[in-house]
């Protein structure tokens, strides 16, 4: 199998404390596939040691047959993976357009993301351009999250818990957006804490438990077997 | 009292508040994006006069070479902040602020002795450009041309900073780094050069402000030590990290040294300090800044 990215065995600790004792994952061209699990077993801390923002202590990450493992932020960005934190990190200081603006302008990747692009995907965002980022709502944070990170025109999408504190109303419109991002051929690692959104979009599934990968199997096989389903979430 | 005098109490207060919005205003931008308190900027503004001072003997006193050394003093400190940033400071992020203050201090150490090895610890001077060697009379007040000249630097220096970081795209950048550093190299951002950019700026303006306050004082060991104070003095007032806070700060502090030298002679410092205190209870982020996260 050529995956787009390849986790091996990671282990990941913040100073004295160990979150991830071997975590291994794949992620192949196009493919939407989503770390289930409750809070704190391990997916922001996956996300954040593939980005290169707490790097592994063991283990590697392959991109594109490439080791990655280690490398700066920026320059993992620059290779063509985009993050989208859980807590959206929009620059509350900065309007709309000006968060897209530094981001269009960091954006070390060429492609068809621009800010009349992402306007389109988000119509929303072109009417509050000139609101400041920390006067949005958490759905409209979200969407200028996801759109900034588009900006940098990335391969992978690693979209953190985007459905976490919104209503309802606001996650079905935000699950449309996606799955349009994947039918466009974007590759998407997806953390959620939920069934309803991840297995809506996903392909494949990794629930993850206390740092490590309890299963792993086909989105399908999960939304058909509920006795699976309670065993492994307790849902 | 003459209005008259007042006015002239009032001019010399601008002026000195001018210098130190200059100084200040470096110290500020460091802080409000790389977080980092340097206790060595002072020093640095030491070394802009002493710069100046050394290239205005290569290029000629008295002459309009002066700009040159002035420009060059400030390039000069720019760099040496560079260095300091990418080679030291840099490993420092990301511990306890204690070290980055341990080792800001420790190069005012360093670079004071630095200058008496090399300048002596004798007064140096530096005479004013040609251009500026004139004074006027206005509003029956004698003002230099010189200080006038400082007086309209210091606005039109805190408008080109206030239009480069609202109005432009690398503006937004720095504000985007002061705000979420992470964040912004996930976008693809090189924060490490961001930081490095502003530091050299920070830097710059410290040496411009030693390089250009040698005609109007005499340049001596300890001008870094009572630089900083003032500078640490200014921005507590207006709020550390805030751009005008610093401007409100530096003006505020020109006009209580500048007319509390006329109701407590010996004790004007003691003024500025004072008002210091107050607000640090009354509103510890000061005038303009805002409560820490």
């Amino acid at each position: 199998m050529s995956a787009l990215l390849e986790v091996r065995d990671i282990h990941t600790a913040y100073g004295q404390s160990r979150v991830l004792f071997g975590i291994s994952l794949e992620v192949a061209p196009q493919e939407c596939v989503c770390l289930l699990g409750r809070n704190g077993v391990g997916k922001t801390t996956t996300m954040r040691s593939i980005m290169g923002l707490t790097p592994p202590s063991s283990g590697r990450v392959t991109w594109k047959g490439k080791e990655i493992t280690g490398w700066a932020p920026h320059r993992v960005a620059r290779a063509g993976i985009g993050f989208v934190p859980e807590d959206r990190r929009i620059f509350a200081e900065l309007t709309t357009w000006e968060n897209l603006d530094v981001a269009r302008q960091v954006a070390g990747r060429p492609g068809g993301w621009d800010i009349p692009a992402v306007y389109r995907l988000f119509p929303k965002l072109e009417e509050l351009r000139d609101r400041p980022g920390g006067f949005l709502s958490g759905g409209e944070q979200q969407m200028l999250t996801i759109a900034r990170t588009l900006l940098g025109n990335p391969e992978l999408l690693l979209l953190d818990e985007p459905s976490e504190g919104l209503a309802p109303l606001v996650v079905e419109q935000l699950l449309e957006r996606v799955l349009e991002l994947k039918q466009k051929g974007l590759t998407i690692l997806l953390a959620e804490q939920g069934v309803e959104f991840s297995l809506a979009v996903a392909d494949r599934v990794y629930v993850l438990e206390k740092g490590e990968v309890r299963y792993s199997g086909s989105a399908a096989s999960l939304r058909d077997d509920a006795a699976l389903r309670h065993q492994l979430l307790a849902l | 009292m003459e209005p008259s005098f007042l006015f002239g109490q009032f001019l010399g207060g601008l002026t000195a508040a001018m210098f130190l919005f200059l100084i200040a205003s470096g110290l500020s931008l460091i802080f409000g994006v790389l977080r980092v308190l340097n206790f060595a900027h002072g020093s640095f503004y030491m070394l802009g006069a002493y710069l100046a001072f050394q290239f205005v003997q290569w290029v000629g006193p008295r002459t309009e070479g002066f700009w040159l050394a002035a420009l060059g003093a400030a390039c000069g400190i720019a760099v040496l902040g560079g260095l300091v940033e990418r080679l030291l400071l840099r490993h420092l992020y990301g511990r306890e602020e204690l070290y980055q203050l341990l080792f800001t201090y420790a190069l005012v150490l360093i670079l004071g002795d630095v200058a008496k090895i090399t300048w002596g610890t004798g007064q140096l001077s530096v005479s004013r450009p040609p251009s500026l060697e004139g004074s006027l009379n206005l509003l029956g007040v004698i003002v230099p041309h010189y200080n006038l000249f400082i007086i309209l630097l210091g606005p039109t220096i805190a408008l080109i900073f206030w239009f480069v970081l609202q109005r432009t795209s690398v503006g937004r950048i720095v504000r985007a780094a002061a705000q979420d550093r992470e964040m912004l190299s996930s976008l693809g951002a090189n924060v490490g050069m961001v930081y490095t950019g502003m530091f050299m700026v920070g830097s710059f303006l410290a040496g411009l402000g030693g390089a250009l306050v040698t005609p109007t004082q005499s340049i001596v060991p300890g001008m870094d030590v009572a630089i900083i104070v003032e500078a640490f003095i200014v921005v507590v007032i207006g709020g550390l990290g805030s751009f005008w806070g610093t401007f409100l700060g530096a003006l505020i502090f020109g006009q209580v040294l500048s007319f509390g030298i006329l109701i407590f002679p010996r004790f004007s410092i003691f003024a500025v300090s004072a008002l210091m205190a107050v607000i640090l209870i009354v509103r510890p982020w000061g005038l303009l800044g805002r409560p820490l996260r």
